[in-house]
């Protein structure tokens, strides 16, 4: 789960991490309110989970309250369209108002999980501000790296290593190193799976802040991390993904093509996805149903399918091993008789209970394309979507 | 032979609730021994004919168990590894999906000063056709004994190759779920080194996906191999960014796509199965290739 920048500094600041004087506004007249509180030339910035804001037009700066009233009235309510949101955009319904900043140097410092090292990672560049896979392929030299061990966790050797690699000396060693402290502390007691600032900035009267942050909360802790679950702005979300997982369907990610899929597995549902570009056609979205063993959870995973506009055609491929394939026999039967799918479907069952699966698809008299393999499923669901 | 479950293995599952239950009739049906149960509070019981015990330590001094599969739900799956870790188990399975990443952080730390091999977590577990010792969920049906092993981030898609394999006469000595999370006990590469070992294995293969950059750890090992790997990655069509489902199947970086990872195993000299339904018939061109079959 993403949490909005303004989240973010708000969550780092109570760590300890600097950031610019500032507050959300949800209107044009909060937002005046905000920069005449900070009696200064403010930056107006779109509220979304994106980056590249800037370029979107997501990004303004005011001189004055009424220059940020301005900013703010073109900003909220805009679908900020970037690199990263395709051409549906997103929408903003809040601005962060903050005030300007001098800087002298942009830096990068982020905390991620390093799977192989199995621990979180510090990373720091000189770098700042842009993207940092890009210096990573251009200039690895520029990266630095410190692990934290969870045994003793982030050292201050290390701070002062990431601190001395990257220019943050003198007057500037202190505050820096204690800033990565926070940042290291906040993702640890929050289960962040991301802890980005992006540029850290070194401003021109010697102060060290988080001009800009990420930070994502590993979806798996939710039940120990409810106040920031709760906060979840879900409008940024794609709403079919939403309705999914109110359903208890946590894995569904809606894409560009027509065949819509219900798979039971993360590997399978990819591989059923694959195997449709490979005979040609197109997925309309990845589905692993898991192993809810109940034919609701099925049945509600068809129906936010067959509701799709995009879907002319849908493919049920499962591999039942914890998850019976006749429970999604079942589950297939009763949304093709309520019409929730009233596209060609195409189904493959194999594993566990398949006999009594394919029995209750027997049964049902319900007109279904039956596939026996793989490759054969994906090629009828792209024939059938035409 | 056969890695990590044979004909010694003496299974003890902790968590018997419904799931725990069915898979220890499953596994006991197929031939298994299990020898144990733990659910802290039920100890004396006895559930499919099992006796369960409170503490792993006390089932494994009752008992003699030497493998444990998993099932406690994800808040306390951690607490449950550790469990099996410090009562000496040599092997822990792991079936739990959705265990925080902080708490496999601690875990995989706490496992390296240790014995005890962690498979998974969030993985379908391991079997040995062979030796009728199976310890996770996948349907066994679809398995003959065989000798190629078979190593998977997925479960699902371990039964969709190990189904192939058998629809083409082809056995398998072992498959090994090693899980979809990004912090896992043992690696792809790890789980190579395992059947490259035994004896009873003639050839692997080898089905990654999206993410990370573990297929790439794997075709490093892959090139001091002597025996032949065929390869699938799962996720070619993946746009990046978003989670496939699993935690650690999310494209970040050129590194994490499925191109990246073919491209690796390929220049290591694996054999690619471009697409998932060919997982088998790549696997039997190599045997033929190698004189195999």
């Amino acid at each position: 789960m993403k949490l909005h920048e303004y989240q973010a500094k708000a969550l780092l600041a109570k760590y300890g991490v600097p950031v610019p004087r500032g507050r959300v506004a949800s209107t044009a007249e909060e937002a005046a309110a905000v920069a005449s509180e900070l009696e200064k030339p403010v930056v107006v910035k779109a509220q979304a989970h994106t980056g590249g804001r800037g370029k979107g037009g997501g990004v303004k700066l005011a001189a004055s309250p009424a220059e940020a009233r301005a900013a703010a009235a073109a900003i909220i309510g805009m679908q900020l369209v970037t690199h990263q949101t395709g051409p549906q955009g997103l929408p903003v319904h809040s601005v962060l108002v903050e005030e300007q900043i001098e800087i002298a140097r942009e830096l990068y410092l982020s905390v991620i999980i390093d799977n192989s090292a199995g621990m979180p990672v510090v990373i720091a560049s000189a770098a700042g501000g842009m993207d940092i896979e890009e210096v990573a392929a251009t200039t690895p030299d520029q990266i630095f790296q410190q692990r934290v061990d969870p045994t003793v966790g982030f050292q201050g050797y290390q701070a002062r290593a990431l601190a001395f690699a990257t220019g943050l000396e003198g007057d500037l060693l202190r505050p820096a190193t204690a800033l990565m402290s926070a940042l290291v502390r906040a993702f640890e007691e929050n289960d962040a799976s991301l802890a980005e600032i992006n540029p850290l900035v070194v401003t021109t009267d010697g102060r060290v802040l988080a001009a800009d942050a990420k930070f994502s909360i590993d979806d798996n802790a939710d039940y120990r991390q409810r106040a920031s679950f709760d906060a979840r702005d879900r409008s940024q979300e794609d709403a079919r993904e939403v309705e999914a997982q109110d359903h208890g369907i946590e894995n569904y990610v809606k894409l560009d093509g027509n065949i819509g899929c219900l798979v039971n597995g993360a590997g399978l549902a990819m591989a059923t996805m694959d195997a449709i570009m490979f005979e040609g056609g197109s997925p309309a979205n990845f589905l692993d149903i898991g192993t809810q063993n109940n034919p609701d959870a099925v049945v509600a995973a068809l129906r936010i399918i067959g509701a799709d506009p995009d879907v002319s055609a849908v493919l049920v491929n499962i591999f039942g091993g914890l998850a019976r394939t006749d429970i999604i026999a079942e589950g297939v039967v009763i949304a093709k008789r309520e019409g929730y799918i009233p596209q060609p479907t195409v189904v493959r069952l194999a594993g566990t209970n398949v006999e009594a699966g394919m029995k209750v698809l027997d049964d049902s008299g319900i007109e279904l394309l039956r596939a026996d393999g793989f490759a054969e499923a994906a090629r009828m669901a792209v024939k059938a979507a035409g | 032979m056969g890695v990590l479950l044979n004909e010694d293995t003496r299974l003890l599952i902790q968590g018997m609730g419904a799931a725990g239950a069915r898979e220890a009739r499953n596994s006991l049906d197929y031939g298994t021994t299990v020898v144990a149960g733990v659910t802290p509070g039920r100890g004396g019981q006895e559930i499919e004919g099992v006796p369960v015990f409170n503490t792993v330590r006390q089932a494994v001094e009752a008992t003699g168990a030497n493998a444990s599969l998993i099932f406690v739900p994800a808040p306390g799956a951690a607490d449950a590894i550790l469990e099996a870790a410090d009562s000496g188990i040599p092997v822990a399975i792991c079936i739990t999906e959705g265990i925080p990443v902080r708490d496999m952080v601690a875990v995989k730390r706490y496992l390296r000063g240790s014995s005890t091999r962690l498979i998974g977590p969030n993985c379908p577990g391991v079997i040995n056709p062979m030796a009728r010792s199976r310890a996770g969920i996948m349907p066994v049906d679809v398995y003959m004994p065989g000798s190629v092993g078979v190593i998977s981030r997925s479960g699902t898609l371990v039964y969709e190759a190990v189904d192939q394999l058998t629809r083409l006469g082809i056995g398998q000595s072992g498959s090994v779920g090693v899980g979809g999370d990004p912090i896992i006990g043992t690696s792809q590469r790890e789980a190579l080194e395992l059947f490259e070992n035994d004896p009873d294995t003639a050839a692997v293969v080898l089905i990654g996906e999206i993410g990370g950059t573990a297929e790439q750890e794997a075709a490093e090992y892959l090139t001091q191999m002597k025996k032949p790997v065929a390869a699938f990655i799962a996720g070619a069509t993946a746009p990046p960014g978003r989670r496939m489902g699993h935690a650690g199947a999310i494209i970040a970086g050129k590194a994490g796509t499925a191109e990246a990872k073919k491209l690796a195993l390929l220049q290591a000299g694996a054999a690619i199965a471009q697409s998932p339904s060919d997982i088998g018939s790549t696997m039997q061109t190599l045997l033929k290739e190698r004189g195999l079959l």
